[in-house]
């Protein structure tokens, strides 16, 4: 097998799995954005390797004949990294409003709050509400 | 005009989200909101008739003809989806004006109803679109706009729970993306009804078949399949009551139109059961979560959670029908896709009343509602029949069609049946715990400190519950429709 020849593939695989592994192992609410970053970062680089040609160019009419690269999957990816915006900003968002309500970013801490909300310990109202 | 309805069916409600973030005052988001989903779900039902006489609409966006330009196509199953979400639209929107005053900030309501039209606009378009990288986008942007308004809850922890939703929901999209991008690589196309010929052409392929696990993977995620659907209690407990009845309705039967489209438009439903063996997954998980997930639902405290829990089992119920692979078992589900939100729309809905007069939805808090709201827990109790699936009711027909189905499998598929049977006795338990303390228990404050819901709620809750029990004495109509797009999806109509 090609293996230097799929470079942008492996690279792919290696991004997406730390992306992932950060998301799940993770409990601190912006270091698991990052990792979605990252995971999102990924299928970047899956979509923008897959409509190069070696040798191609931009899709414009010139002399002659040449090899294009097909800009399609560019095209896509512009819109995802849009969404990839969005979905951070909003997650930051909510981790600022987060802090506001329960003053940690931390998953466990704020469990420990959820349940002893739950026993009638803590006030149930957040402060961002 | 009416050739452009299929687009029109997207880009009104993305306009005017758009105007109601501009203008800013409360009554008139709600009354642009209130006008657009009416005028939506006049599409919805214009697109409906259309189809039923005149077959499939393909619509070429900007006049690019499909498979380069986007096409928006409409068959049956959308144009059924269609109908499903406009119809929710159309009666949570009257319902929200008064429950969304209560429960949100007056600053934020504006806001509340474009980031509702938005989510509207992602769910109809993910339905009426023929591209995959277009559902993609539209199901982004539904799915960020349900984000913000589950945060919006009164409780903080509507903000973990969206949170949650949002990494979980993520991960699910990206999954998507990738395997969409899988197939772009093998076919260069993606349009849906081209990638049906040209996978079908290429055979049996790795790439196609990782492509095929990555969108199982993520769209099961969208719509909460066990053991998958962690992000949905909190969600639903903790988003404002208006929400929770929108979203409970739509978002997740989006989602499985999703899986749908997916796996018998696009990859067919030969490579999805007989190469890929689909119903041998989703079978155990659809039956483990019907089963778990009703038995959860019995012991939580909380009723808007309760009926989270026992919206996974529901979900569980149409997967089962997709699982069986045979023309009864989706007709159950398509059926089911329609039945469920109008249950699930009408349940919560009379939560959100109990929300507005009583201001908690725990069980204690429903002691001797009975006699203060008697028309809201007479409004809860008919859900719920509909809910077990009692005759009469829309719930007794999805689950009528889905034992048919699993009989019809065989010898030993009646074990199914009953375990259907079984878990609607353990739906009785759960609606009757409610029942229990509405009724028979009394109310533990002041006399008279609690009075039944104003019309504005109590209204759209009965539209919800004759329209539960219109299609379930007279069910030709839908079973019909559900029948025939179970047709064309297994193959068999065009």
């Amino acid at each position: 097998m090609n293996v230097l020849g799929l470079v942008n593939y492996w690279a792919f695989v290696f991004l997406m799995m730390v992306g992932f592994y950060i998301l799940i192992s993770q409990g601190n609410l912006i270091k698991k954005i990052v990792g979605l970053n990252i995971f999102q970062t990924s299928v970047f680089i899956l979509y923008i390797s897959m409509g190069k040609i070696r040798g191609g160019t931009a899709p414009i009419l010139t002399e002659g004949d040449p090899i294009y690269s097909n800009p399609l999957p560019h095209v896509l990816i512009l819109t995802a990294i849009v969404v990839g915006v969005a979905t951070t900003a909003l997650g930051l968002s909510f981790v600022v409003r987060i802090h506001e309500a329960y003053g940690t970013v931390e998953e466990d801490e704020i469990h420990d709050l959820d349940v002893a909300t739950a026993s009638g310990e803590a006030p149930t109202l957040g402060v961002g509400a | 005009m009416t050739d452009h309805l299929p687009v029109l069916q997207v880009i009104i409600p993305l306009l005017a989200a758009v105007l109601c973030a501009v203008v800013r005052r409360g009554r008139i988001t709600w009354a642009i909101a209130l006008a657009t989903t009416w005028a939506s779900f006049w599409i919805a039902i214009q697109l409906l008739m259309r189809v039923r006489v005149e077959g499939p609409i393909s619509y070429a966006l900007g006049g690019w003809l499909p498979p380069e330009g986007i096409e928006y196509r409409i068959d049956l199953v959308s144009a059924f989806v269609l109908v499903i979400v406009t119809a929710t639209g159309a009666i949570v929107t009257p319902y929200a004006l008064k429950s969304v005053e209560r429960e949100i900030d007056a600053a934020k309501i504006p806001l509340f109803y474009a980031a509702f039209l938005l989510c509207l606009t992602g769910l109809l378009g993910i339905a009426v679109t023929g591209d995959v990288f277009n559902v993609f986008v539209f199901l982004e942007i539904s799915s960020l706009s349900a984000y913000t308004l589950i945060s919006l809850g009164q409780d903080r922890r509507a903000l973990t729970a969206a949170y949650q939703y949002l990494i979980m929901g993520s991960i699910g999209a990206t999954f998507i993306v990738i395997g969409i991008g899988m197939m772009y690589v093998m076919t260069g196309s993606l349009n849906m009804a081209d990638l049906s010929v040209l996978l079908a052409e290429l055979g049996p392929n790795r790439t196609v078949v990782v492509a095929f696990g990555f969108l199982t993977v993520g769209i099961s995620l969208k719509l909460a399949l066990f053991p998958l659907h962690l992000w949905l209690p909190n969600a639903y407990t903790y988003a404002p009551s208006a929400v929770t009845a929108f979203i409970a309705s739509t978002a997740t039967k989006v989602a499985v139109y999703m899986l749908l489209r997916f796996f018998f438009t696009v990859f067919g439903a030969a490579f999805s059961f007989d190469v890929m063996q689909l119903d041998k997954v989703l079978l155990p998980l659809a039956l483990i979560a019907i089963f778990t997930m009703s038995l959860v639902a019995i012991f939580q405290t909380n009723v808007k959670r309760m009926l989270a829990y026992s919206s996974v089992a529901q979900i569980g119920y149409i997967i089962l029908g997709i699982s069986l692979a045979s023309v009864t078992g989706l007709t159950a589900a398509i059926l089911h896709l329609f039945n469920h939100a109008m249950i699930k729309g009408s349940l919560f809905m009379a939560m959100g009343s109990v929300m507005y007069r009583v201001g908690s939805v725990e069980l204690e808090a429903m002691r001797g509602l009975g006699k203060k709201m008697p028309l809201t827990m007479a409004a809860f109790v008919a859900g719920g029949f509909s809910l077990i699936g009692v005759p009469l009711t829309v719930g007794f027909i999805s689950k009528w069609y889905l034992i048919l189905g699993a009989l019809e499998k065989g010898s030993w598929w009646w074990t199914v049946a009953a375990l259907v049977l079984t878990t609607s006795l353990m739906a009785v338990v759960y609606i009757w715990r409610v029942v229990e303390a509405a009724y028979f228990q009394d109310f533990p404050g002041e006399e008279g400190a609690v009075v039944e819901a104003p019309y504005a709620l109590l209204i759209p809750t009965w539209a919800l519950i004759v329209v539960n029990f219109y299609f379930g004495i007279d069910a030709t109509f839908t079973s019909e429709v559900a029948g025939s797009a179970a047709r064309t999806l297994m193959g068999l109509a065009p």
